[in-house]
């Protein structure tokens, strides 16, 4: 049961008010890309041991989708961020780099 | 207006707390950037915009942070026509939206000891509701067990819940099981 | 006997009697007994059989780990099977049953079994119920079925007639347990400055120090906890709580305890359980230690005890579990039973000391009393039946060899003591192997981390291997200053003499070579009958890994999870496999700690709240004429208005025919309501639906279907354009919010760049279709808003005011009739239906439910997602290309329906069905193709999606996705039909159009 902190309410919201949305920073495909990414678009997702960048909805609550940098073994959350980025910020990419040093 | 009936008209527990419905409330949904509403919102109703998950209240009315796009101004209920339709004709200019959800939602009020209004949300929603973290004048958006409901302790102390008209007589079911007069845990 | 001492007893009012009945028997127990001992007050020492075997069997321990004593509880609604004996305290008209025997608890049948014992070693059930194959379905599976479970389940017909409730909480610190550990670490906390949260699981305080003596602080144990409870009282940031057990500890600092509020004070109305759904940012856990049993002959004989629990039971109910007790033990903790039982004028005939050291300062203690202890010695076997009356002595190195005969009537055992690390494991907290105490402790260093990767839980005191007074004081108020930031506490450490006692010696066998008939009547794990024969089996036949033999010998896997027996299991396992203990490893500790009421996890959730029913403005008025009711996600719809004496069949029929020949009336307010409003408002919609909403003119409808990007239909609606910059959405019932979220998925995580904003106003509106030829003659009567066909054409808005009403009227039909639905703020949504049924009588007017709505619509050929659709289909299937735009460059879904198998020509598409004598076809029923497939059943060629009787044609008709069908009309194929849940025969149906009824649309038209 996690607790994730909403970057745009500030609420540390309980997993029950939350709704996941899978992996962060896919990259949308349309109408003319190719076979391949267009499946890697919609079906190959990554399943790490480690830091996942994910998707969250703050669905009972203000209602904004975040990300967050989760790790799948530890649990640890290096942080949240707002979904409007392609890229994790760099403190949390610097963070994960430590992590894993 | 004679043919009006709020979602759970006349509705009334009394337990550790008493549970009423509110009645006929008008509630206003405003979207846009914050800052790009303020004033004509200002202008209508004397009201500032609240800080993050804030609610103000002045003069029977209240303005209540809802998202970083989103706010709700509570009102009478026969005002709620016209004040929406002045704001969005005051916003026209403004990438905004304003809706009359007068009719979307119902609204609680619960009265009693404020550890005892504590406790009973408390029996409820996952959301911490101690002092510190709920204080007065705090509107927090959340889950009052299966159901979705923004709640806050308002300047006259009483406790106000709002969810989804369809789902008030749940609602006031769930606020009345955890008011009963034999539920005390005395935790606050 | 067991029995009631004159004086003594901690725990018990000897002022207050309490009456119960077991196996129907009128007893006598105290205010303060537990329901065991109660029982051994009275003698009644066997206390239910075992589920395997149906051995006689009797309490074992005194706390939450006893997995003999459990007993059916409670009568008709309030019955409850395997309630704990020994945590369940007695109360006034307490009614007792004993389980897992037929006819009665002395005389077994099934106690045969044990008597096969040798010949139902571990893995039997695998081994005798695998052949013949025939056999498993009425054979084996009847015989499984009646063995299998554990007590009786309540009555069909009874309901929990108690309340529940859950209660959540967020503190900085959680401590489990009660015992001096957890006062010590509560204290340490709370005057370091955090908030506290203490909770026992046991109705009182002090845990196993208060029963075992010592001095803390210079005052007995007792006094020391009274004080310092006193002080936790005191202070406004510490809470405390009694009958909470600490059931499990999860991510992030979530812990869930479970309070019994009211067990003890049935018909109370407080909630009986409470649920604590606790979000700590450090716990504490200071759970105690269990104490081990021994494996020797005859160790399940009722009458063998724990040597704590004998111990406990005389000092805090003042019951002696036997007049003369022998001790065997590994350690020198047992040798306190034996002071407890001599202070009680008890006998103790002999310690049996496996240890040929023989004990430290206890044993001396001991001995001084003139009590015989004999070093290098155990139990070669336990005589008896159901109950002791002796036991064999040998020496413990040797193979069994009888060296002298004790008669007696209880055996007090100890193998030494291990901590209660279930909640330390839960989370993923690491255990190390202590082999001078041999016992599993948590390892500090591999605690279970945070959110912020920080340690969350703590062990302390004898939960984190201290066994001794003043180890686990100062372990404990270390930890509890520790978690609450390292502050400084007003008060000093609580002191006590370090523990002083000889090291004890493992002993997984008693005696050490003991043969094979003597371990199989070794008993590890007493609820699932599990013997050391059966572990040392699995290891012989492979499971060498500690999960597999758990599994193949059920060793463990009881309702008290093994907390007796997993470390003598193991221990017994590593020594078949001739390795080390840690190498073997523990199984995994799962929540719940003991086991937890179903009521209370389900909390308030029961009857009317067991799940939010969503109603609409109109919902009272349907319940008033007994609408038949149909779940649509959370709502509810009225599926028909049956009159007195109709079926539902007939009342569809009825209301069919009413709103196509007069005026019906549909209750239409569940259909999802978004406005969306912006710059890019328009160019939004162009992505979200298949076909164009950009050239949709102000005051206009248009049917609009939107996919996922998978190219799926996911939902389907109208589509009004309320200005040049919004637009008004409907969405499928079960669609709106799920569209809602769908629309803000994409706008805040796609095109953030986009100016849109959306508003779900679905319970906005009271929204009523007026339906039939005669509604806009109703409406007119209602008076206010020109809805003639030149002011509001087919597929036109309008807004305005019915009946001084404010309306927004939308000419749009989902029946093919002449139809309006029209939007009123739902707080007058009853007003508005009430004056359409007054309005309306001259026309006949008929409310019409969910059935009448779908029929009609079949009979039209209009689809509805969820029937047509099932997440496989795409617009193209249902012949819907009319709908897709072709000069879009892109929407969500066009790059899936691209794909080769989207575009395949042998995908199966919509067609019309009807049987060649107008029968129904069965819904979801396949066509059948030629031939079989690779795994032999029939090839079939497409399938039923929605079918009806149709009252406007007096026949059945379907619709159905076949292969190449809008090529094949006219052609006949058949369909499976199933009838008592097996297929029985075909049904043959023609190919047809999917339009059923006026294909010109002569009736909505008008």
């Amino acid at each position: 049961m996690l607790i994730l902190t909403c970057p745009y309410c500030g609420v540390a919201a309980d997993e029950t008010e939350l709704a996941p949305g899978g992996e962060a920073h896919l990259r949308r495909h349309g109408p003319d890309s190719s076979d391949s990414d267009f499946e890697a678009y919609l079906f190959l997702r990554r399943n790490p041991r480690g830091l996942h960048l994910e998707r969250w909805r703050h669905a009972h609550g203000c209602g904004k989708w975040f990300h967050a940098a989760r790790d799948t073994m530890t649990m640890e959350v290096l942080g949240t961020y707002p979904a409007q980025v392609t890229a994790p910020p760099p403190e949390i990419v610097h963070a994960s780099d430590a992590d894993t040093a | 207006m004679f043919d009006a009936m709020s979602p759970k008209t006349g509705a009334r527990y009394e337990g550790r707390v008493t549970v009423a419905e509110a009645g006929l409330s008008g509630m206003i949904t405003l979207r846009g950037a914050l800052d790009t509403i303020a004033q004509p919102v200002a202008d209508a109703t004397g009201l500032e915009v609240p800080d993050t998950l804030g609610i103000v209240e002045e003069g029977g009315r209240a303005l209540a942070w809802m998202s970083p796009d989103e706010m709700m101004l509570f009102c009478a209920y026969e005002d709620a026509a016209d004040l929406a339709a002045r704001l969005a004709e005051a916003t026209a200019d403004e990438h905004a939206l304003v809706v009359d959800m007068s009719d979307a939602r119902a609204i609680f009020v619960l009265t009693g000891a404020e550890t005892s209004l504590r406790e009973t949300l408390a029996k409820l929603t996952p959301a911490d509701v101690r002092p510190e973290a709920f204080p007065a004048g705090m509107v927090r958006r959340s889950r009052l067990a299966q159901a979705a409901a923004a709640f806050w302790i308002a300047n006259d102390g009483t406790l106000r819940v709002m969810c989804f008209r369809s789902v008030a007589d749940y609602v006031f079911a769930l606020l009345s099981h955890a008011a009963h007069p034999e539920g005390a845990v005395d935790h606050f | 006997m067991s029995h009631r001492l004159s004086s003594g007893g901690r725990l018990i009012d000897r002022s207050t009697s309490v009456r119960f009945t077991f196996n129907g028997t009128y007893l006598r127990g105290h205010a303060g007994d537990t329901l065991a001992s109660a029982l051994l007050a009275n003698d009644r020492m066997l206390m239910g059989r075992s589920f395997k075997y149906h051995r006689p069997r009797g309490v074992v321990a005194s706390g939450a780990e006893e997995p003999n004593a459990l007993l059916g509880l409670g009568t008709g609604d309030r019955f409850e099977p395997n309630q704990r004996a020994t945590v369940t305290e007695l109360f006034e008209d307490a009614a007792l049953s004993s389980q897992n025997h037929w006819p009665t608890l002395e005389a077994d049948v099934g106690a045969v079994n044990a008597w096969l014992s040798r010949f139902l070693p571990a893995g039997f059930y695998y081994k005798m119920f695998m052949y013949p194959r025939p056999f498993w379905k009425h054979v084996y599976e009847p015989f499984i079925r009646r063995s299998a479970g554990l007590g009786r389940a309540p009555a069909a017909d009874a309901r929990d007639p108690d309340r529940y409730e859950h209660f959540y909480i967020h503190t900085d610190v959680l401590v489990v347990g009660g015992g001096v550990a957890g006062l010590a670490a509560a204290k340490a906390a709370g005057e370091a400055g955090a908030e506290v949260l203490l909770i026992e699981q046991d109705p009182h305080w002090g845990g196993r120090a208060v029963v075992d003596g010592g001095e803390i602080d210079g005052m007995a144990p007792e006094a020391w906890v009274t004080a310092t409870l006193a002080a936790l009282k005191a202070m406004d940031n510490v809470r405390i709580r009694t009958r909470t057990m600490g059931s499990g500890v999860y991510d992030h600092g979530y812990a869930l305890a479970y309070e019994r509020v009211a067990d003890h004070v049935p018909g109370s109305e407080a909630p009986r359980h409470r649920l604590w759904r606790i979000r700590a940012r450090r716990i504490v856990t200071a759970t105690g230690a269990i104490e081990r049993p021994l494996a020797f002959a005859g160790n399940d004989v009722p009458g063998v005890m724990l040597a704590s629990a004998v111990r406990d039971y005389v000092v805090n109910y003042g019951v002696a579990t036997g007049q003369r007790t022998v001790i065997a033990t590994n350690n020198d903790d047992a040798y306190r039973t034996a002071l407890a039982l001599h202070d009680a004028g008890l006998e103790v005939p002999a310690i049996l000391d496996a240890r040929d050291g023989g004990g430290g300062a206890l044993a001396d203690a001991v001995r001084a009393r003139g009590i015989r202890v004999l070093a290098g010695r155990g139990i070669a076997k336990v005589k008896g039946g159901k109950r002791v009356t002796g036991v064999a002595i040998c020496r413990q190195s040797g193979e069994g060899g009888v060296l002298d005969m004790i008669p007696c009537d209880c055996v007090a055992m100890s193998g030494g003591w291990s901590p209660v690390v279930h909640l330390w494991s839960h989370a993923g907290g690491k255990l190390t192997w202590d082999a001078t105490e041999a016992m599993f402790r948590p390892d500090g260093a591999r605690a279970p981390r945070d959110q912020d990767g920080d340690a969350m839980v703590r062990a302390v005191g004898a939960a984190n291997g201290h066994l001794g007074l003043a180890e686990a004081l100062s372990d404990a108020w270390e930890g509890g200053t520790a978690v609450a930031g390292g502050g400084g506490t007003a008060s000093e450490m609580p002191r006590a003499a370090s523990r002083d006692e000889a090291p004890l010696a493992p002993v997984w066998m008693m005696p050490a070579a003991a043969k094979p008939a003597l371990r199989r009547k070794a008993w590890l794990d007493f609820q699932n009958d599990v013997k050391v024969s059966d572990v040392a089996l699995a290891a012989q036949e492979g499971f060498e890994s500690v999960e597999h033999a758990k599994r193949y010998t059920t060793l463990g896997m009881a309702t008290d999870q093994g907390k007796l027996s997993n470390i003598n299991g193991l221990a017994v396992l590593s020594q078949a496999l001739g390795e080390d203990i840690p190498q073997v490893g523990t199984t995994t500790f799962r929540p719940p700690y003991t086991p937890i009421s179903l009521s209370a996890i389900a909390g308030e959730a029961r009857g009317e709240l067991f799940q939010p029913i969503r109603k609409t403005p109109l919902h009272d008025w349907h319940d008033g004429q007994g609408a038949a009711w149909e779940p649509v996600g959370h709502w509810r719809r009225p599926y028909c208005f049956p009159r007195s004496g109709e079926t539902k069949h007939d009342a569809v029929t009825r209301e069919i025919t009413a709103t196509r020949g007069g005026l019906g009336l549909l209750d239409a307010s569940t259909l999802g309501k978004i406005i969306v409003k912006g710059p890019d408002a328009a160019r939004f919609l162009d992505m979200l639906y298949t076909n164009m909403m950009s050239s949709l003119k102000v005051g206009a409808c248009r049917y609009g279907l939107m996919c996922s990007e998978n190219g799926f239909l996911m939902d389907d609606g109208v589509v009004a354009r309320l200005s040049e910059d919004t637009f008004l959405v409907h969405t499928t019932t079960g669609g709106a919010d799920r569209i809602h979220g769908h629309m803000e998925e994409w706008l805040q995580t796609e095109w953030w760049d986009w100016k849109v904003w959306t508003v779900n106003a679905t319970e906005q509106y009271a929204q009523i279709a007026v339906v039939g030829p005669k509604s806009r003659a109703v409406l007119e009567k209602l008076g206010g808003m020109d809805v003639s066909a030149e002011a509001l054409p087919f597929m036109r808005w309008s807004d305005g005011t019915l009946a001084g009403i404010p309306a927004r009227v939308f000419r749009i039909s989902f029946s093919g009739e002449l139809s309006f639905e029209v939007a009123v703020p739902a707080n007058r949504g009853r007003a508005l239906w009430d004056m359409l049924l007054e309005a309306g009588e001259e026309f006949g007017v008929t409310p019409y439910g969910t059935e009448a709505l779908h029929v009609m619509r079949a009979e039209k050929g209009f689809i509805m997602i969820g029937d047509e659709t099932d997440g496989t289909v795409i617009p193209q299937d249902l012949g819907l290309d009319w709908a897709i735009s072709k000069k879009k460059e892109d929407y969500i879904g066009k790059r899936a329906q691209a794909r080769s198998h989207m575009a395949s020509a042998d995908r199966w598409k919509l067609v019309g069905l009807e049987t060649l004598d107008g029968a129904v076809l069965p819904d979801g029923a396949y066509a059948i193709a030629d031939g079989r497939n690779a795994n032999g059943q029939r090839n079939t060629q497409g399938r039923v999606t929605s079918t009806y009787y149709s009252p406007t044609l007096k026949r059945g008709i379907a619709m159905g996705l076949v292969k190449d069908g809008p090529d094949r009309m006219g052609e006949e194929i058949d369909f499976t039909r199933v009838e008592d849940g097996t297929t029985g025969g075909t049904m043959r149906a023609r190919i047809v159009s999917t339009v059923f009824f006026d294909p010109e649309g002569e009736k909505q038209n008008v």
